[in-house]
């Protein structure tokens, strides 16, 4: 029986995630005795025609080429997968959708108009149908290999869509936020990194995302209560995750009263 | 009639981020050279702006999941610099140590799985596996080495979060970087058995006259500290940068093209630093290179594979030096106050220097930042690389001078996602 095909892109990124693939050492050769690398650039000249069966997507959509090139990416595989906080929520490069993209352009570039980009840069989701949609900014490769898994098995992935803070808890970490009032975004965060900021003493800056039904109102009103401005907190939801909706929609009402109650 | 050539690649492989190639000959003189950069450009130092300068290191990693360590390491000596304080003692060691890690995950990466196929005629490190397993086995077992080191002390392999301005978060006990030693006395043997296997490759000739620009310290190999160097008479404070170095914007490229001022193209990477720093290399490494056939000074591009594992070796060395040497600090961070002003740093990331500067407000938010990466510095060495190499490989049919002209790039181990702000590959033959 043929093995499974696998295709890797990338798109608006730091390669990081595909790079958590080659990051498993001690599996990689196992990985590529069940699946057939089928077209993954960064590893392989080797290009196999599509279709693919699986197919990991890393990058957010920033241009216009990479909004064609999605669609077609789509139509050549079976399952989409799209690994880390770039390619489900936009990545920290959609801080630009909050200001205007020709001004960040004129900043980086002396001659702006060879570039060609789009005004906000958005999850893979937002242009074609994702399959599963596996968070991180990096991804943690344990749960890649998870979910690889899964699908080439057939079944749901097991990943957590709990916060932070459970993983908190099963160390045995003290709260940063209560024992030594560090902010934290672990309790409107979701697991996966196993708690790792709080273990090296900080706060959890967000890299998976909002968790479930994350209440980031009241969290920010913690904040406030521990002395934040509006403008931090705004800062502490603005992250690698800043446009995935419960980030994004405190943030801008955070925004919003920044804007109204002058500066605070 | 003419006899026309094209040969393009439009998405090289074996790098990190997306760039092509494209060569046009026309009766065997060579019309064009381009290698550009597609990557999507993402605009930080433009939304660095306002931004708190302690959100510096954990956003600029960003820019590059295979050296988020050199983004840290510049971006934290910029601030401090800003504010007019150093770091020393235990904590500089970690630092150190870090970037260690960092060398020689990235370096490991590269020679066994990015470069090596190419000597050996494998479209892969994967395809390599199937004839070489062992081989295959002992680069991943190093490269593991490396990432230990950076998992450790940054709480991760990618996009470690735990280096600070000032130092650490949190610094590891003595007892948790002895835990390490025993893999990287293993991965010492190793990389010396990784001199001897490069050595043993087949290189096209080449004796290229580059201008090297490297950081110098004057009593260690470099990484985070040291004036800004080059074999034809550049010898500067890290302050002095822009005087020396000019980026310029080109179309159909996403990145900056550096040059230095009044003279053109410079190489930055293992060979710019090997050929500076050379006695400083430990006396295992240099004795090592030495008995690969190295000279002290290496013109041959190609060769950088070998000189790539002996900065491996160096490292190795050094980390167990370190570690052996540590002592554990009273605090895990220097404290300091924000305060305007401009600050620059320049560290060594494993593909070559990278620049960054900072404009901070009193209150420590970010007024403006410049970030010039080591493959936008190298783009026009690459092209001019490339046009000596087209120069040797007329001769070859398409198929293989496509492959010795990607070969000739990644002698480099372009980082095209830290050059964006950079590459597709097309041969055309007229």
């Amino acid at each position: 029986m043929a093995l499974p095909k696998l295709a890797v892109h990338k798109f608006a990124s730091c390669d990081g995630c595909q790079l958590s693939l080659l990051d498993l050492e001690d599996e990689l050769l196992a990985v590529a005795g069940v699946v057939q690398i089928a077209n993954f650039m960064e590893a392989s000249r080797e290009v196999l025609p599509p279709p693919y069966d699986v197919t990991l997507v890393e990058g957010s959509i920033t241009t216009p080429h990479d909004r064609d090139r999605i669609q077609q990416i789509r139509d050549e595989t079976t399952v989409l997968i799209t690994i880390g906080a770039c390619a489900t929520a936009g990545g920290i490069q959609a801080l630009r959708n909050w200001k205007d993209v020709d001004d960040f352009n004129a900043y980086v570039y002396a001659h702006p108009e060879f570039i060609d980009t789009l005004q906000e840069s958005t999850p893979i989701a937002d242009y074609v149908p994702v399959d599963f949609e596996l968070r991180g900014c990096p991804i943690s490769k344990y749960q890649l290999l998870e979910v690889l898994v899964a699908f080439l098995q057939g079944r749901k992935p097991n990943i957590p869509t709990y916060s932070v803070c459970v993983e908190c808890k099963a160390k045995g970490n003290p709260c940063v936020m209560v024992s030594h009032g560090t902010v934290c975004l672990g309790p409107i965060t979701q697991a996966g990194c196993n708690a790792l900021c709080p273990t090296y003493d900080r706060g959890c800056y967000g890299c998976f995302g909002p968790m479930e039904s994350a209440n980031a109102a009241s969290l920010a009103r913690q904040w406030q209560l521990m002395g934040l401005s509006d403008r931090q907190i705004v800062d502490s939801l603005r992250g690698f995750n800043a446009w995935s909706e419960a980030f994004r929609v405190e943030s801008d009402r955070r925004e919003a009263s920044i804007e109204i109650g002058g500066a605070r | 009639m003419t006899n026309a050539r094209e040969i393009s690649v439009e998405y090289l492989a074996r790098v990190e981020g997306e760039g092509s190639m494209r060569v046009k000959v026309v009766d065997d003189q060579i019309e064009d050279v381009e290698f550009s950069i597609f990557e999507p450009p993402r605009f930080f130092e433009a939304f660095l702006r306002g931004r708190p300068h302690t959100d510096a290191p954990d956003i600029t990693a960003r820019i590059c999941g295979i050296c988020p360590i050199a983004y840290q390491m510049s971006s934290v000596h910029a601030m401090e610099d800003a504010f007019g304080f150093t770091v020393g003692g235990s904590l500089r060691e970690l630092r150190r140590l870090i970037y260690c890690g960092e060398w020689i995950e990235s370096h490991v990466l590269h020679v066994y799985l990015l470069h090596a196929p190419d000597f050996l005629g494998y479209e892969s490190g994967i395809h390599m596996a199937a004839d070489h397993r062992e081989v295959v086995e002992r680069g991943l077992r190093m490269k593991k080495a490396g990432n230990d080191i950076v998992a450790l002390l940054g709480g991760r392999e990618i996009h470690p979060i735990n280096v600070r301005v000032g130092g650490f978060y949190r610094t590891p006990t003595k007892k948790e970087l002895q835990a390490l030693v025993p893999e990287l006395e293993w991965a010492k043997d190793a990389a010396l058995e990784t001199i001897n296997w490069t050595a043993g490759f087949t290189f096209p000739e080449a004796d290229l006259d580059f201008e090297f620009v490297s950081v110098c310290h004057p009593d260690e190999y470099p990484f985070n500290e040291g004036n800004i160097v080059s074999n034809k008479g550049i010898d500067v404070p890290v302050s002095q940068f822009n005087e020396f170095f000019t980026e310029e914007h080109v179309e159909r490229s996403n990145a900056l093209h550096s040059r230095v001022r009044g003279r053109g193209a410079y190489h930055v990477g293992p060979l710019a630093r090997y050929a500076i720093n050379f006695e400083k290399l430990t006396p295992l490494a240099q004795q090592s290179a030495l008995d690969a056939g190295l000279e002290p000074v290496c013109n041959n591009p190609f060769k950088s594979i070998i000189v790539r594992s002996v900065e491996t070796l160096y490292a190795i060395e050094e980390a167990l030096r370190i570690i052996d040497e540590y002592e554990e600090p009273a605090e895990p961070y220097v404290s300091y106050t924000p305060k305007a002003g401009v600050g620059h740093g320049a560290t060594e990331a494993p593909r070559g220097m990278l620049y960054h500067q900072y404009r901070l407000h009193e209150d420590g938010r970010i007024a403006d930042a410049q970030i010039t990466p080591p493959t936008a510095q190298n783009q026009l060495t690459i092209e001019s690389d490339l046009r000596f190499v087209l120069e040797q490989h007329l001769d070859l049919p398409d198929p293989e001078l496509t492959w010795v002209l990607e070969q000739s790039i990644r002698n480099y181990d372009p980082c095209i996602s830290c050059a964006t702000h950079f590459l597709d590959l097309t041969v055309e033959r007229v």
